[in-house]
């Protein structure tokens, strides 16, 4: 039998109502996976042995007798910290939250259960997805499958090594600036971030509220299709959802056909700050474009220029209010000061607030209160607002004359641990290119597009809000390109991991 | 503190307490001088839009959305009070809130 572990989850779905394998023996070969690479890795902060089986073992007998099943049904997935889960922890990387297990599904969650998916776990992630490296996590760094010195980015490093430590076929993530496509990026997996409100947010522990979404992290451009159309769609918790149904993204995987897509380069996306390997990788992958039909255009967003600043006056202004519910008192960590008899309220939840949150929260919380407090709202909250109509305007524009846009991912391949720690803003630039597309609401996907020095680089495409198709095309018609190139798919490239036995 | 700073000490401690993050000494320090790299970048939004450029609260605009008016369950007491750190008579236990004085 093939190793289940190197099959795709589409491979996985047809084996599954073919009768060939069971979902147990599937979701077995996952977790045997998981326990042999894992200490190494460390993209789990939980795994759910048992439930996960349990679940298995009840889509197997469901199939057996006949059910009707959805197309990932005993397909198993592994699923960020950020989201929550009854009956499996659920901390966001954080202390604050260590063995906090949430006593509802986010919606995401639900959905997969109801399409009968065997949750494997919960993956690691920056300390509320605070971080482009996955360092930020109170409970350890998760480590780059490629090589094991460098960082798998962030803030989803964990989702996006498990899928691809073949831990997993398939996770969840959530993007806030990039944080499912640069770990897709560095790791040589598919990552993408949805149109803003097409995934419900309903039990995602909230980052920014005006730029979040959770979206698919796989291995091949329609194994994230195939896991977005499951995920997607209206949900009346989540008064953002926009009422859309998530369908055609299968279709346009399947059909991947670049003649006549006017494709765009972003002028602003593509110079100074980015790596000469990422440069190489991406012409490249404009030229075989260009010669299956794409029709490429050079455009400007010079708007562009200011969307790092703007993101970071919006996303810890807004970060500052949804965390303000740690306050030490319906759940979570209690600690209280030293040396004060009967404390208040208040002082426990300074301590706790101290000994429960991370460098990087501390920082991000305190620019944000600094943004939003009197006398420097306009200024700064307030501006940052401005910039991001005119990064929105930037969009409409190119997007009245192209399909969708091009540029690298992140603009240098992964560092090494530790290396960019103590310097915020160079952590920060890595967020370049993704961050864009929050701030307007727009969809992107990373899709991989081969190596630079032993290490895998991305290329991101980027449609008008609701066409996430048109991701879905271009960036499978791309991957089937270089797929043919290289008689593989990149991460068919990967060195093998150490396996503990 | 070199003229050029964006923020002091001071008023790192100010909004550290809005934030109720009690910050230790070397805490302080350590984050004056990330903000301050952090402001000297972000700082440029402000000259690059004036009086007339709109703002952007939400990437796709939508109006107010109140759910159907249904009876649908909720969490119950214990459900509620499982992640409290203490709790009393079906109540989430709280140290003290007023003030000694």
């Amino acid at each position: 039998m093939t190793d289940l572990t190197k099959a795709t989850a589409a491979e996985l779905s047809d084996l599954l109502a073919n009768k060939e394998v069971t979902s147990r023996e599937v979701t077995q070969a996952a977790l045997d996976r998981i326990a042999a690479v894992d200490g190494e890795v460390h993209a789990f902060l939980h795994v759910a042995n048992d439930a996960a089986l349990a679940d298995a073992d009840a889509v197997d007998a469901a199939r057996a007798a006949g059910e009707p099943l959805a197309a990932l049904a005993g397909v198993p997935i592994a699923v960020k910290d950020a989201l929550t889960t009854v009956g499996m922890p659920t901390t966001s990387g954080s202390r604050i939250l260590e063995g906090w297990v949430p006593p509802y599904d986010a919606t995401v969650v639900a959905k997969l259960k109801a399409a009968r998916m065997p949750i494997l776990g919960k993956t690691n992630m920056d300390e509320f997805a605070m971080g482009s490296s996955t360092e930020h996590s109170a409970y350890g760094p998760t480590r780059n499958p490629w090589n094991t010195n460098v960082i798998p980015g962030g803030s989803g490093g964990g989702s996006a090594a498990a899928v691809a430590a073949f831990e997993a076929p398939l996770a969840i993530g959530s993007d806030t600036g990039g944080s499912i496509r640069q770990p897709a990026a560095v790791t040589g997996t598919v990552g993408v971030k949805p149109t803003y409100g097409g995934v419900s947010r309903y039990g995602l522990i909230a980052l920014a509220s005006s730029l979040d979404q959770i979206g698919p992290v796989s291995r091949t451009v329609l194994d994230a299709a195939l896991l977005h159309e499951v995920i997607g769609g209206h949900d009346p918790k989540d008064s953002t959802s926009l009422d859309k149904p998530a369908t055609s993204f299968v279709a346009a995987a399947q059909r991947a056909d670049l003649s006549g897509v006017r494709v765009g380069i972003v002028k602003e996306l593509s110079g100074e700050g980015f790596d000469a390997g990422v440069k190489q990788r991406f012409e490249e992958a404009v030229a075989l474009m260009t010669a299956a039909g794409a029709d490429i255009v050079e455009v400007s967003c010079p708007s562009f220029v200011h969307a790092l600043a703007a993101y970071y006056l919006v996303l810890p202004s807004e970060a500052s209010s949804n965390l303000a519910k740690f306050d030490a008192m319906r759940f979570g960590l209690r600690v209280s000061p030293e040396g004060v008899s009967e404390p208040s309220a208040e002082q426990v939840m300074a301590a706790t607030r101290d000994a429960g949150f991370g460098d990087e929260v501390k920082r991000r919380l305190i620019l944000g209160t600094y943004a939003l407090s009197s006398g420097y709202y306009d200024a700064y909250y307030g501006s940052a607002q401005k910039v991001r109509t005119l990064i929105a305007q930037d969009f409409d524009r190119v997007f009245a004359d192209v399909d969708v846009l091009m540029s690298p991912t992140s603009p240098t391949p992964a560092w090494q641990l530790g290396a960019k720690l103590d310097d915020p803003m160079a952590m920060y630039l890595q967020d370049i290119a993704t961050i864009p597309a929050n701030l307007a609401g727009i969809p992107g996907i990373s899709v991989p597009a081969g190596l630079s020095d032993g290490l895998p680089v991305g290329v991101q495409f980027l449609a008008p809000a609701l066409a996430d198709d048109r991701l879905y095309n271009a960036g499978a018609a791309l991957e089937r390109l270089l797929v043919e190139k290289w008689g593989t798919h990149l991460i068919g490239q990967a060195p093998e991991l150490e396996v503990a036995r | 503190m070199s003229e050029s700073s964006q923020i002091t000490r001071e008023e790192v401690a100010h909004v550290a307490h809005l934030a109720r993050i009690e910050l230790t000494e070397a805490e302080l320090d350590h984050l004056r001088s990330d903000l301050d790299a952090i402001l000297e970048h972000v700082k440029v939004v402000q000259s690059v839009v004036d009086a007339d450029t709109p703002a952007m609260s939400h990437p796709i605009p939508v109006t107010n959305v109140f759910r159907l008016d249904l009876n649908v369950a909720g969490l119950t007491a214990d459900e509620a009070l499982a992640g409290a750190p203490e709790s009393e008579e079906q109540r989430f236990l709280v140290p003290r809130i007023l003030g000694e004085d």
